[in-house]
Parts: structure tokens; C-alpha cells; sequence
């Protein structure tokens, strides 16, 4: 069994070998400008306030560089939906729809055995691809990576001139998924996610479709929904005071006058993944803007920087307003990479359990 | 090998799709030691009944055992019985030599010298993909696997539409030499009459998953006759004489009957009836092109 599903295997394994061979060698011809520019940049030795070294690191990279770093991301998001749509789906609804599954089934192998040989070492193929992409990029990426990680993790941090881009660190949601070992759990779930469609629907354009649709979708949700979750975030709360406290006042035309939003000192975590700023009252409610920020247009347009605007800083500041900033410390990088590694390979393997159950139970003519 | 089990035993077997039953209350015993040939209209259930013999379909209701084995049972259940799907699949991407390689592979019995020898006789090329073969070169190729696993029992479907008559014949031969020899049994659906005249020796007729007839070839054959002599109706004929068809010219009747016991009757001129008739008539058809040749209704 193991022979004929390698046998099966065979085209689309040269395919991978030859693709990961190609980027091997692209990565490594290109790796030692990106060394030799943050070796130059002096950031290795650099402790606090590196931001003008990590601008001058970044502007230092050549287009051939940046285009690779951005390369890099896209394909590893393109990776995992490959190996659903184009390894996975076709396992066994190709067989489905050339009727070579009652070739197999009469063979002297159980379909179960059948099913999970296929499942395991295709399986085991796409994780294997997967990770040794990933190893790949984030050693490539490695000295871009620690340069972003002395920026504060706001998210986007514009570094002066500079792609906004690379001021993502690591923990960032679009940085997450294309770094170290999640990857390898996004394709053994794309993968079974694949299979287990074209057990279910046994068409394989169909099957490719609604892996790539549902892929794409718990790509998305996950970073939001359960991500923030999987270790409960580091919250900070600032008590806020007139000095330490901003402020914006926006005309409501709605309301009449205008609403005031007040928010607490910038955050200042390098490397750190940013979940929420809030600012609330004592008790944990919105802010309602008080009397002395409720200014009508014609005020607003005459007020410079002028007592009013003092005056509603000073009530403010009396308010007893609290910053809440929930945010995952850029050591938990790993942590969260290999908690949700597993959730995936988990999921991956309760699909596989399906498919092998299916396979049992259902049987196509 | 068990003996005593039969081919296939199927009671109260049924499958539905939606709420059309492809076969519906399907109680039939294939002996063992035979080439049996199952035959019947399209749509009678022949297919849908071999696809529950060999696993590929659950049945929605009844049980069906094979070799006295359920047809999904574990890798020794598997080995005992070949099955060649009606459109005889194989790996297109697969050459001639990876598809022994892999009857090799999964097969604890196979035969390899077999499998290599059948190949060589058919003039197959073993570095030619499955895919640029003809479709008979495909059936035999299907047909090799499933002979080389060496199985105690053979299921084909329709397995000689997509040969060319010198193949037919070929495989044929290679049936019965295999069942003379007590290799192993078979059991084929066709709907090619004359081919399993030469072949069959069992024979089982299924119109609308009922099991019209079934026995043994010499047996029903010596139990059918084709009376034709003066008018007359059905009803006057000895109980023993079931009356399969008849048909009625203004002075002439004739009756395909089946009886036990010689024709005594001296008003009739009594015939052997041929294969393809008997099939034919079981089916409902008209079993002579006679003109004025009215089909009555079928009785049983």
C-alpha cells in the first residue's frame, strides 16, 4: 500500500522536491546581502531606541531583497491551500471519479488501511513540505524579523521612508501564520480538510473549491476569534490624569456638539502583539463626554488651543478614566506558535478519523 | 477453501437510492464450483447486485455473503475473491508493469509468473501507461489482476462486452480450464446469451430483482421443451406443464413449458429449447419471430 500511494504520489512529489530546491537556492544566494546589511546597520549591538537603526536596516535592503521578503509571506499563505486543493482533495475523489477505487477496494487491503496509508504519507509530505519552507524563510528572514521586533507592536509602525510593512514583528497576525512552525499545522489541516471534502463530495473541482473556501475562512477567524485566546493576554491598567492623557475631540453634527475620545499613553511594547486599548471609566464604562468637552461647531472653529479645550482636559483628568491595553509579550511567539500548531494537528487528525469512517461506511459504486 | 459456502447467498437483499430500489427483496444461493451467469434486462438489478457481493455498495436492507464471508470482511476475505468492475478501472497514470507490481504488492497469493505470462500472451508493452491502452487492453489487463490474486471466487460484470471475439474467446477458455480444473468459481453477469451458453453452467435470470429462474444449464435445459401442435388453450395443459410463453396462430399453438417428466402428449411436436430462448422467455420476450406471434403475459 505504501508503494502505490508513493507510486501515485510520484509526479506531484518531484513537483514539491523541485519547487522547495528552487527556493532553497534562491534564498540562500540572497541571504548574505540581507546578513551583511543588518550586520552593517550596527543593530546587533543595540539595545534601546534602535528605531533610526532598524529605518536605516530597512532602507538598506535591495528591491530583489524586499521583493522576496514580501515573496516569502505570500507563499506561505499560498502553501497550506495548495496542499488542500491540489494534494488533498484529489487523494480520493480522483479515484471516486475514475472508478479506480474498486480497483483498490479488491485488492487485499482493507479500505480503512487503504484510506489512512494515503491520508499519512501524503499527509506527512505536505507537513514535511510546509516546515521546511518555513525553516527556510524564517532563516532567511531572521535578521529582518529581530529588526522588527524592536519596534512597538502597534502593528504597523512606519519607519520613516520605509515599507510600512516591515515594522510587523513577528506576533502579528499576517507575520504569525508565514513564521515558524504554525505552518506545518496549517497544511495538515488544509490537507485533511481536502480529502475529507472529496470523501464527502467525491468531485474534485468541487472538493478544491470548498477546501479553499473554508480554509481561507478559518485563516481569518482564527487570528481573531481564538488566537487572543489561546493564553490569556498581559493586561496593563494606567489610571489616567490630566498629563498623561490625550485627547480628540470630533464634531458630532449628529448630537449637536461634539464627543470627546480619550485614549492613554502609546503603547511601548517592542516586539509585542496588540490586542486591545480601551479607554473606560472607574466602573468599566464608555466614557460620556462631559459637559466641558461638549463644544458646538462655531466654538470648535473659533477655539484655538485655547481654555475650553484646557478646561475639558482638566474635567478629564478628574474623571478617574482608566487605560486598559491587553497584548501578548513577544515571548509568547513560540508558546502561541506551537499551541496552535497542535490545535491544528488535532483538527487535522479528527478530518483524517472522518475520512477513514466515511470510507468504511459509505461505499461508492 | 469451504465448500459448503456458497458463492454468493444473498436474503432479502435491497438497495435504494432516493426511493427507487435498484434491487428490492433479492433472495438468491450461486453454488459454489460453478461459472454462473447472471443475466436480465437492464435495470433488472444485475450490477447493483454484484456491487453488494463485492462491498462497493452497502445494502439498505437484507445481508448478502460471499464465500460465507461478509464482502467488506478483513484482507483474507479480500484475497478470496476478484471482482472486474463493468468498466474495468485501472490507474491511468500506472503503467502495464506498475499495475503487477502493484497485484504484487497487495496480494498475499499473487502469481506473478502468471500475471507476466497472460501479459506477454496479450502482446502487452509493460511500459505503456494504462491510459494508452484500448479499452479490451484495459479489460484484460483488469482481467490479469484478478485472475493473479488467485481467488477462490471471481466476480465479473459484464466482463466480455469491451473484448474483440478472438479475446473473448481467450478468456473464455481461460473460465473454463480455471473452473474445470476446480481452480476457482466464477460468477459473471452478460448480457452476450450465446457467450455464457458456452461457458456457463449455472445460470440465474433476474428481471426486476427477482430471481426468475436459476439452476443448473443441463438441468433447466432438460426441463424446458417448446410444444407446438393443434390449437388450444393454456388452461388445458396437465398441471405438471408450467407454461412459461405461448403464442397462438388460428390453427396452431405453441408453448415453452417447463416439466419435470417427459411430454407424453402425442398431439405435440416437442423441441429442445435453446439457451438464448430460454433466457429470452424468462425475460418476457418473444422467443421466436414468427409472424401473428402474440406475447402473453408471463407466468410463473
Amino acid at each position: 500500500m505504501i508503494w502505490l500511494t508513493w507510486r501515485q504520489f510520484r509526479p506531484q512529489a518531484i513537483v514539491a522536491a523541485g519547487a522547495l530546491v528552487v527556493v532553497a537556492i534562491l534564498l540562500a544566494a540572497s541571504r548574505a546581502s540581507v546578513g551583511g546589511a543588518y550586520t552593517a546597520s550596527g543593530l546587533s549591538a543595540c539595545h534601546a531606541n534602535c528605531s533610526t537603526l532598524v529605518a536605516t536596516f530597512l532602507l538598506d535592503l535591495n528591491p530583489l531583497d524586499r521583493f522576496l521578503w514580501l515573496g516569502s509571506i505570500l507563499l506561505m499563505y499560498l502553501t497550506p491551500v495548495a496542499m488542500g486543493a491540489f494534494w488533498g482533495a484529489p487523494l480520493i475523489a480522483r479515484e471516486f471519479e475514475a472508478g479506480t477505487h474498486r480497483l483498490a477496494w479488491n485488492q487485499s487491503v482493507t479500505r480503512t488501511r487503504w484510506t489512512f496509508v494515503k491520508l499519512g504519507l501524503v499527509g506527512l509530505a505536505s507537513c514535511a513540505t510546509a516546515g521546511l519552507l518555513s525553516l527556510m524563510w524564517t532563516w532567511w528572514a531572521g535578521p529582518i524579523d529581530s529588526a522588527a521586533s524592536f519596534l512597538h507592536g502597534q502593528g504597523h509602525v512606519n519607519v520613516a521612508g520605509a515599507n510600512a510593512a516591515f515594522g510587523l514583528t513577528r506576533l502579528d497576525p499576517v507575520m504569525f501564520a508565514a513564521r515558524g512552525v504554525a505552518p506545518v499545522g496549517y497544511a495538515a489541516f488544509a490537507f485533511a480538510l481536502g480529502v475529507t471534502a472529496g470523501v464527502l463530495l467525491r468531485r474534485t473541482l468541487a472538493a478544491m473549491a470548498v477546501t479553499l473556501v473554508i480554509f481561507i475562512a478559518i485563516q481569518v477567524l482564527v487570528p481573531n476569534l481564538v488566537r487572543p485566546h489561546l493564553l490569556p493576554p498581559v493586561q496593563v491598567t494606567t489610571p489616567l490624569t490630566a498629563r498623561n492623557l490625550t485627547f480628540a475631540v470630533n464634531e458630532n453634527l449628529n448630537v449637536g456638539h461634539s464627543t470627546v475620545q480619550v485614549s492613554g499613553p502609546n503603547f511601548a511594547q517592542p516586539g509585542a502583539w496588540l490586542i486591545s486599548d480601551v479607554t473606560v471609566t472607574s466602573s468599566g464604562a464608555a466614557v460620556v463626554t462631559p459637559k466641558a468637552c461638549q463644544f458646538t461647531l462655531a466654538e470648535l472653529r473659533n477655539a484655538g488651543p485655547g481654555a475650553e479645550l484646557l478646561g475639558c482636559r482638566k474635567v478629564l483628568g478628574t474623571m478617574r478614566l482608566r487605560q486598559i491595553v491587553s497584548y501578548e509579550p513577544a515571548s509568547r511567539f513560540w508558546p502561541l506558535q506551537w499551541i496552535e500548531t497542535g490545535l491544528y494537528l488535532v483538527l487535522a487528525a479528527g478530518l483524517g478519523l472522518v475520512c477513514g469512517w466515511q470510507v468504511r461506511r459509505r461505499r461508492v459504486p | 477453501m469451504t465448500n459448503a459456502a456458497a458463492a454468493i447467498e444473498a436474503r432479502g437483499l435491497g438497495k435504494r437510492y432516493g426511493r427507487r430500489w435498484a434491487l428490492a427483496d433479492c433472495t438468491l444461493t450461486i453454488p459454489a464450483g460453478h461459472v454462473a451467469g447472471l443475466v436480465g434486462p437492464n435495470g433488472a438489478g444485475k450490477t447493483t447486485l454484484i456491487s453488494l457481493a463485492t462491498g462497493m455498495l452497502a445494502p439498505t436492507a437484507g445481508t448478502v455473503e460471499v464465500l460465507g464471508g461478509s464482502p467488506t470482511g478483513g484482507p483474507d476475505q479480500l484475497a478470496r475473491v476478484g471482482y472486474v468492475a463493468q468498466d474495468t478501472p485501472t490507474y491511468a497514470g500506472l503503467t502495464v508493469a506498475d499495475h503487477l507490481r502493484l497485484g504484487a504488492r497487495l496480494n498475499p497469493r499473487w502469481d506473478d509468473g502468471l500475471a507476466r505470462r497472460r501479459v506477454e500472451q496479450l502482446g502487452l508493452d509493460p511500459r505503456l501507461k494504462a491510459s494508452r491502452l484500448s479499452g479490451g487492453q484495459r479489460a484484460q489487463l483488469a482481467l490479469t489482476l484478478a485472475l493473479a490474486k488467485r481467488p477462490e471466487l471471481l466476480i465479473l460484470d459484464e466482463p466480455i462486452a469491451s473484448l474483440d471475439p478472438a479475446a473473448r474467446r481467450e478468456f473464455l477458455q481461460v473460465l473454463m480450464n480455471a473452473t474445470a480444473e476446480q481452480e476457482f468459481s466464477v460468477v459473471m453477469s452478460s448480457h452476450q446469451v450465446a457467450d455464457l451458453e458456452r461457458v456457463c453452467d449455472y445460470l440465474i435470470v433476474l428481471v426486476a430483482s427477482r430471481v426468475r429462474i436459476d439452476g443448473e444449464v443441463d438441468d433447466l435445459l432438460a426441463t424446458h421443451h417448446l410444444l407446438t401442435g393443434p390449437r388450444r388453450d393454456a388452461a388445458s395443459l396437465p398441471s405438471s406443464q408450467q407454461v412459461i410463453t405461448e403464442s397462438h396462430t388460428g390453427r396452431q399453438s405453441t408453448f415453452l413449458v417447463r416439466c419435470g417428466e417427459p411430454i407424453a402428449d402425442p398431439a405435440w411436436a416437442v423441441d429442445p429449447v435453446s439457451l438464448e430462448d430460454l433466457v429470452l422467455a424468462y425475460m418476457g420476450h418473444a422467443t421466436t419471430g414468427s409472424p401473428g406471434f402474440r406475447m402473453m403475459e408471463v407466468k410463473r
